[in-house]
């Protein structure tokens, strides 16, 4: 047992609930210097175990590090402290402390050593998260909160069912790597891949994350996904079923956004598609590949949340949300715009941004693997990211046609933190070494060859070609595009709501048969004892003799015969 | 719609039809950058000239039509799940 005494994750937690007894500045600068603080703390956590529990009869390790902890505690403290800045000027007192949990719990899940800590932590995401939609107010967020919180707590129970079955199966509770091929432990696999957003059950992403305020959306894009992300590296690489799984994400990604109207709401799909990217690389499981997804990991929390908080500041400036509505704010947002186009530029992996030197690594080890297929499907999507974030997002919102609209650029924090991680998606792009120093493996792979900047630029180019050639098919129109939450938005509660037609009409029968039984006994006593009744009259005593003697003759009569 | 004082560079069509031609040359540009550039190929149909050029319209165009043909059987107004509150 070495020396840290705290845990970064329950710094951060703790924090945030110290949180709501600030005020003003000292609350401002708390929020900023607290990740800032559990990012130090974060680095610290040597290789190894740190912390050891006896619970029952397992062994905890609620705190461990290696390489891989240490990364993705590093990007979830980052986005703790440029959520926390870009926050500064939400209203709601409860949305930052909410996230900080929820930020906190992420990093418990990094360090965490064991499967009970994994899920405890696991949990604590799905209440923060809850809470951070929740903080919103509106209806529609509070019903978003509900579904979301449905899902989560289902893909907690099939995550719990799992834990339960490999400690049975193995006897131990540490968190390593595992393979699908017991029930237990693709139960595990189920309840990462809830999180993950994959598919059939990924539509409650799109669903949640564009009900969140401007600034929680920022939060809500960054843990969930990338936690389960670190996990499934560390619990399920090389899993040959999840380059599948990835790949149908990436797809379903591009093509739900290609027909979204919410700008938001394009922007969950990306994080699908993103991380369906990801997971195809942990499917393929080479040390490049893991590399390479994460790095991605790392690059595309920040870029997804720059483009989302670029959506946030023109839906906290116009009070709009929908592409339909907007276009043409660059004349008045332009700082925005820029940030937002970096973000885009990112996202698509233009050379000289942190998208280049990380997504790159993957579709580079389905090359190594000489997976054709794999290979041909990761850089026809590749081309498709430039459709949907990478172009459809900013030239809707901030060129094409002139809505009218002439918002100013939002309040300092917010530009604070949209230039921050502007400058970080530029910075990892120019000198990928600081990124690929913090990979699990040695890398060896080299992004900026005269042959990869010509092919990406190409590729990237010609998507754009595409998009402006067929932008007539890319009107935005007020619709929106059904998915599998139609099951339980639409189905089960029609379901739900015949069945209580149902059931009604039959306890109306039933109820209609009791009381014309109830009642006709009732005339029946009344008949028998009611107040003029024969049996409530006084019997004279002659009537008594007169039965006791017609008794007696009856009992003669039957003993002669 | 747009009015006078606003008007930017890029409102100008001239302007844009500027971007359009300069947007054309640097596509053909890095298309013809392959004569000078030695690509590695890693499979045979990446070795074809001009591979990702074409690959990637061809991929996008495909995933636009997928998309929009997907959208006959499962677009709806969006206020199908009754009006969001925002």
């Amino acid at each position: 047992m070495t020396e840290l005494g705290v845990h970064p994750g329950l710094v951060l937690i703790a924090g945030a609930l110290l949180l709501p007894w600030r005020r003003g500045g000292l609350r401002s600068a708390f929020i900023v210097a607290l990740p800032l603080v559990v990012l130090a703390l974060g680095w610290q956590v040597p290789d190894g175990a740190v912390w050891r529990l006896h619970w029952l009869d397992y062994t905890l390790t609620p705190l461990q590090g290696d390489k891989l902890s240490r990364l993705f505690a590093t990007i979830f403290a980052i986005m703790a402290a440029g959520g926390g800045l870009f926050a500064l000027a939400q209203t709601s007192r409860v949305e930052v402390p909410a996230a900080f949990v929820y930020a906190g719990s992420a990093i418990g899940v990094a360090l965490a050593g064991d499967l009970v800590t994994v899920f405890v932590f696991w949990e604590l995401m799905a209440i923060g998260s809850t809470l951070v939609l929740w903080s919103q107010g509106s209806n529609a967020a509070y019903r978003a909160a509900r579904r979301y919180l449905m899902i989560h707590l289902a893909g907690g129970v099939l995550l719990f069912a799992g834990i339960t079955g490999h400690v049975v199966d193995t006897g131990g509770v540490a968190f390593t790597r595992m393979a699908p091929d017991s029930v237990a432990q693709g139960l595990i696999l189920a309840g990462f891949l809830v999180n993950a957003g994959a598919l059939p059950l990924a539509a409650w992403l799109p669903d949640a994350y564009p009900e969140a305020s401007w600034s929680g959306t920022v939060f809500l894009s960054a843990f969930t996904t990338k936690a389960a992300v670190y996990v499934l590296i560390r619990g399920f690489p090389g899993t040959e079923l999840l380059i599948w799984v990835g790949l149908a994400m990436v797809y379903y990604g591009i093509v739900y956004a290609v027909l979204e109207n919410d700008m938001r709401r394009v922007l969950a799909y990306s994080i699908v598609n993103q991380v369906g990217f990801m997971i195809a690389g942990i499917g393929i499981g080479t040390e490049m590949a893991l590399n390479g997804a994460t790095a991605q990991a790392f690059a595309g929390t920040i870029y997804v949340s720059l483009l989302l908080m670029a959506a946030g500041s023109v839906m906290l400036m116009t009070g709009r949300r929908r592409c339909s509505e907007l276009g043409g704010l660059y004349r008045t947002m332009p700082l925005t715009a820029a940030c937002g186009a970096v973000g885009a530029l990112a996202i698509s992996s233009f050379p000289l941004t942190s998208g280049f030197v990380s997504k790159s690594m993957v579709t580079q080890a389905a090359a190594d693997g000489h997976q054709l297929g794999v290979w041909l499907l990761l850089t026809a999507a590749a081309a498709g990211v430039v459709l949907h974030a990478g172009l459809k997002f900013p030239w809707f919102v901030f060129f094409d046609k002139d809505s009218g609209l002439r918002p100013a650029e939002p309040p300092a924090s917010m530009r604070w933190a949209m230039v921050g991680f502007a400058l970080l998606c530029i910075g990892i792009g120019v000198w990928p070494q600081s990124l690929y120093a913090l990979l699990p493996y040695a890398v060896n792979y080299e992004p900026y060859t005269w042959a990869h900047v010509l092919t990406q630029t190409q590729l990237l180019l010609f998507s754009g070609l595409a998009f402006f050639v067929m932008l007539p098919l890319l009107k935005r129109t007020l619709t929106i595009t059904l998915d599998v939450d139609w099951f339980w938005r639409r189905l089960l509660p029609a379901l739900a709501g015949a069945a209580v037609k149902v059931m009604g009409a039959t306890l109306r029968a039933g109820d209609a048969t009791v009381q014309s039984t109830v009642s006709g006994a009732q005339a029946v006593i009344e008949r028998t004892h009611g107040i003029n009744s024969r049996l409530a009259k006084t019997w004279p005593t002659g009537r008594m003799a007169l039965s006791v003697l017609s008794l007696l003759l009856g009992y003669l009569l039957l003993y002669y015969l | 719609m747009t009015p006078k004082e606003d008007r930017h560079w890029l409102d100008d069509p001239a302007h844009l039809r500027l971007l359009w031609r300069g947007f054309l040359v640097v596509l053909a540009l890095t298309v013809a950058a392959e004569f000078v550039i030695h690509l590695h190929p890693q499979f045979e149909i990446d070795s074809v000239f001009g591979f990702t050029a074409w690959f990637g319209f061809a991929a996008c165009a495909a995933m636009i039509v997928v998309a929009k043909g997907l959208a006959l059987w499962l677009q709806r107004p969006d206020t199908y799940y009754g009006k969001s509150d925002d």
